[in-house]
């Protein structure tokens, strides 16, 4: 075999798992990133929908939030307007968590069967405010 | 001010405008007539421009809360150092700050470049007063710094809390640096292209243009990991963030760029790929601004939505088809010289490099623009995170660190079986015993293990080469071991400060691996109560509650929760993390109360406390306690990476290997021991 053709091999290989990783990262990390209503949807489609691990961006409803600190649990309510959910966490909330006005998150977790969306993080941006400069992650 | 730094934005609009139509058709017609006046109009736009930011920076620095952008990013109380940092803290000053950087840069090719590539230069002049226009015509219809309010607020609303950080003056501007300066790589090949002066002589010409600008992409990437970890507060430097993300990206091209150039200089291969990694950097640069300031992928903390996002895809749009299809017309004229001879060898060594920097490069892309793609093609958004992200990058990037072993030291051409043996039995030796070592003493995980033995490995083929090279010398030269180690370096900066960027890798990876064995517990504790967690090196830390005390700072009002340390008993004294509300000079709060984490590092690991907020306004406090291994080693690495950049672009040294001498004998090389070049 010409060197050439040897690593041309070796460059598939390289090329081949590359997509391969890719893909499969893809089938068994991803998740569906949904507003309450495409969520009441597929769950209406699907009655198989609950207990799928999923993202949800939504607003918190103001006024909507319960603290209990002494076991870290948070009772809220998200809303885009349309389809109104539940949501309990448990753990610490970041700064930007607030009970004010026009609070958007994002809820990663699991609705299930009680219509409970019960997150397992949340992530919170002040629409109107949060002006950072270059960069950011979750707080 | 605001009249004179518009009118200057004005200016300097015609003047890059000016540069960009003369210097393509100039040297198009090849008439040095109309090229004259370039270079004058290059620098006169850095003049315009650089006046359009001072008098930004004098309304910042006198209060001028009419004019909109110092009301919205700046207070009267806030720090004077954050006045000078504010000019690129929002959008809209951040793009003025891009203008003027960009034309320095565009001026400084223009006055530093050799005359012997002058054929280039009307070309380059034409490139970067074409990206200048572009940002200027942002500015001005997009997103004005000097724009005005109808009104005159009593105070501004005062910097970002989290932008309140010595490390967030000196993080922007330096990631800015990084990728403003890919523009002159840019700007050159592109001027290659239409010229079609294709031999290797761009290459040179750009050299340290690049090293620079992955210098400063590298210590902006390593500031930004340092500001998330004290200020953002989760507990973590990198979290696969679509901002962070885009500053990895060019990063992850320009240094495949940096390898493979080397064989377009040997070996006359490559020429095709090399163009199409410095397109496609400066493409990448652009994207990366794009994601940043268009709001069109959800980051949690990104500028506010504007259209300013229109103009960057715009230009990103038209400058791919225009480069790229540059780069088709010119396709069979960049044919390489020669064939490979062998894949074990250097070369090939470097073209697998390459293929996995740019796969990893393509993975960080596609992931990032998962939730637009799928929506396009599905119709519903999928969203991948650091999951995703670790688990296609880990393997990718354990095999590049075999490969930093592996490439300094094969051979040009074809690699001999003594070749090997000389060159890999002890390295080799080196990550066996790491690894057995890892094992006995009880360490687990099959990536952890893997990448630390391959630090080894790596770590003995820098160790054997400054080791040889220090020998050669010493009998050469009779000279005393730290005499001739410092020699070795001087006179052969590119190759051993190349080598000392590929120690600062692996500390990196050692460093990253540490994150696999983080501990992390979440307490509720009254004042006298105690929390305890064990460290993975072992360690047993009691964490006791003293107190919250509040009390007020310059611009903010401060509610410290302290603990009382020990580890293994002893007591290491007190750690006070504090919840921040940030106040305007009237006492309005502005801004969401913030978190100032506490941190205690050491060589082995991290105590890094985060206050979550007290029960019902009594002492009960809630708290994270985190212990994070290795993270010293993180920004030990990235000192390191930065020295051994600089040693390699130092001037003189051998730094620069002119075109002319580029294949002729190199006896310092010889002197030196450099056996394998």
């Amino acid at each position: 075999m010409k060197a050439g053709h040897k690593f041309l091999l070796g460059a598939s290989i390289i090329v081949v798992s590359v997509i391969l990783l890719i893909t499969q990262g893809v089938r068994e990390t991803g998740v569906y990133f949904l507003t309450p209503s495409e969520l009441a949807a597929k769950t209406s489609a699907d009655p198989s929908f609950y207990d799928v691990g999923l993202k949800m961006g939504a607003k918190v409803v103001p006024g909507s939030v319960r603290r209990d600190p002494s076991n870290r649990q948070i009772d809220f309510e998200v809303s885009d307007g349309v389809r109104t959910y539940p949501v309990t966490y448990r753990g610490l909330v970041p700064d930007t968590f607030t009970d004010a006005n026009d609070i958007e998150v994002i809820v990663e977790g699991r609705l299930g069967r009680d219509g409970v969306f019960r997150a397992t993080e949340v992530l919170a941006k002040c629409g109107s405010r949060y002006e950072a400069a270059a960069e950011g992650k979750q707080a | 001010m605001t009249l004179l730094g518009e009118f200057c934005l004005w200016l300097a609009l015609l003047l890059s405008a000016w540069a960009l139509v003369l210097g393509f058709s100039g040297r198009w017609q090849d008439r040095p007539d109309l090229t004259a006046s370039v270079r004058g109009a290059v620098f006169a736009t850095f003049g315009a421009l650089a006046v359009a930011a001072l008098s930004l920076w004098k309304g910042l620095a006198s209060h001028d809360f009419n004019i909109e952008y110092v009301a919205a990013y700046t207070s009267r109380n806030l720090p004077d150092g954050y006045i000078i940092s504010a000019l690129w803290a929002g959008q809209k000053g951040s793009l003025l700050f891009w203008a003027v950087v960009l034309s320095l840069f565009g001026a400084l090719a223009q006055l530093l470049t050799p005359r012997r590539y002058d054929a280039l230069m009307p070309y380059v002049a034409a490139v970067t007063s074409a990206v200048v226009a572009f940002f200027v015509c942002t500015m001005l219809f997009a997103a004005n710094p000097f724009e005005r309010l109808a009104f005159t607020p009593a105070d501004g609303r005062g910097l970002n809390p989290q932008l309140q950080n010595p490390g967030m003056m000196i993080h922007p501007p330096m990631l800015y640096l990084g990728y403003i300066s890919i523009t002159i790589p840019f700007a050159f090949a592109i001027a290659a292209l239409l010229s079609r002066g294709l031999d290797s002589g761009w290459i040179h010409a750009i050299r340290k243009w690049t090293l620079v600008s992955w210098l400063f992409l590298s210590i902006g990437i390593t500031l930004g990991m340092w500001w998330a970890y004290v200020e953002l507060g989760w507990g973590g430097y990198w979290a696969w963030d679509p901002v962070e993300n885009a500053s990895l990206l060019p990063w992850l091209t320009m240094t495949a760029f940096l390898h493979s150039v080397m064989i377009q200089e040997k070996r006359g291969m490559l020429k095709r790929w090399n163009l199409g990694l410095i397109l496609g950097t400066f493409l990448l640069s652009i994207f990366g601004t794009f994601i940043t300031r268009s709001g069109v992928i959800a980051s949690v903390h990104s500028f506010t939505q504007s259209n300013v996002g229109y103009f960057f895809l715009g230009f990103l749009v038209v400058c791919g088809i225009l480069s790229f299809t540059l780069l088709y017309t010119r396709w069979p004229t960049l044919r390489a010289e020669v064939q490979l001879e062998s894949v074990v060898s250097r070369e090939a060594a470097f073209l697998f490099n390459n293929l996995l920097l740019v796969g990893v490069a393509f993975s960080v892309l596609w992931g990032t623009l998962f939730p637009i793609l799928s929506e396009l093609v599905r119709g519903s958004k999928i969203t991948v995170g650091p999951p995703f992200f670790n688990r296609v990058n880990v393997p990718l990037g354990l095999l590049l660190l075999a490969l930093t072993g592996v490439g300094p030291l094969i051979a040009w051409r074809k690699a001999s079986t003594s070749n090997l043996r000389r060159q890999f039995t002890g390295p080799v030796a080196a990550g066996v015993i790491t690894a057995v070592g890892l094992l006995a003493a009880g360490v687990r995980g099959l990536y952890p293990v893997m990448a630390l033995s391959l630090a080894g490995f790596v770590a003995g083929t820098i160790a054997q080469e400054f080791h040889r090279g220090v020998r050669a010398r010493r009998r050469m030269h009779g000279e005393s071991a730290p005499v001739a180690f410092g020699r070795l370096v001087a006179r052969n900066r590119r190759r051993y400060g190349g080598y000392l960027v590929h120690a600062g890798v692996l500390i990196y990876f050692v460093a990253f691996s540490g994150m696999a064995f983080k501990r992390e517990i979440e307490a509720t504790l009254k004042p006298g109560d105690s929390a305890t967690l064990k460290s993975p090196f072992g360690h047993t830390y009691t964490f006791t509650h003293v107190g919250v005390s509040q009390f007020e700072a310059l611009n903010r009002i401060v509610s410290a929760a302290t603990v009382q340390v020990a580890k293994d008993g002893k007591p290491q004294g007190l750690m006070s993390s504090e919840k921040r509300q940030h106040v305007d000079s009237f006492r309005r709060p502005t801004f969401e109360p913030s978190t100032e984490v506490a941190i205690r590092s050491n060589l082995q690991e991290d105590v890094y406390i985060t206050y979550a907020g007290s029960i019902g306004g009594t002492e009960e406090a809630v708290y994270r306690f985190t212990i994070n291994p290795l993270v010293w080693w993180v920004w030990f690495g990235g000192f390191v990476l930065a020295f051994g950049g600089l040693v390699t672009m130092w001037p003189g040294g051998g730094a620069v290997i002119p075109a002319t001498a580029q294949r002729a004998p190199r006896p310092r090389l010889a002197e030196a021991g450099a056996l394998t070049e």
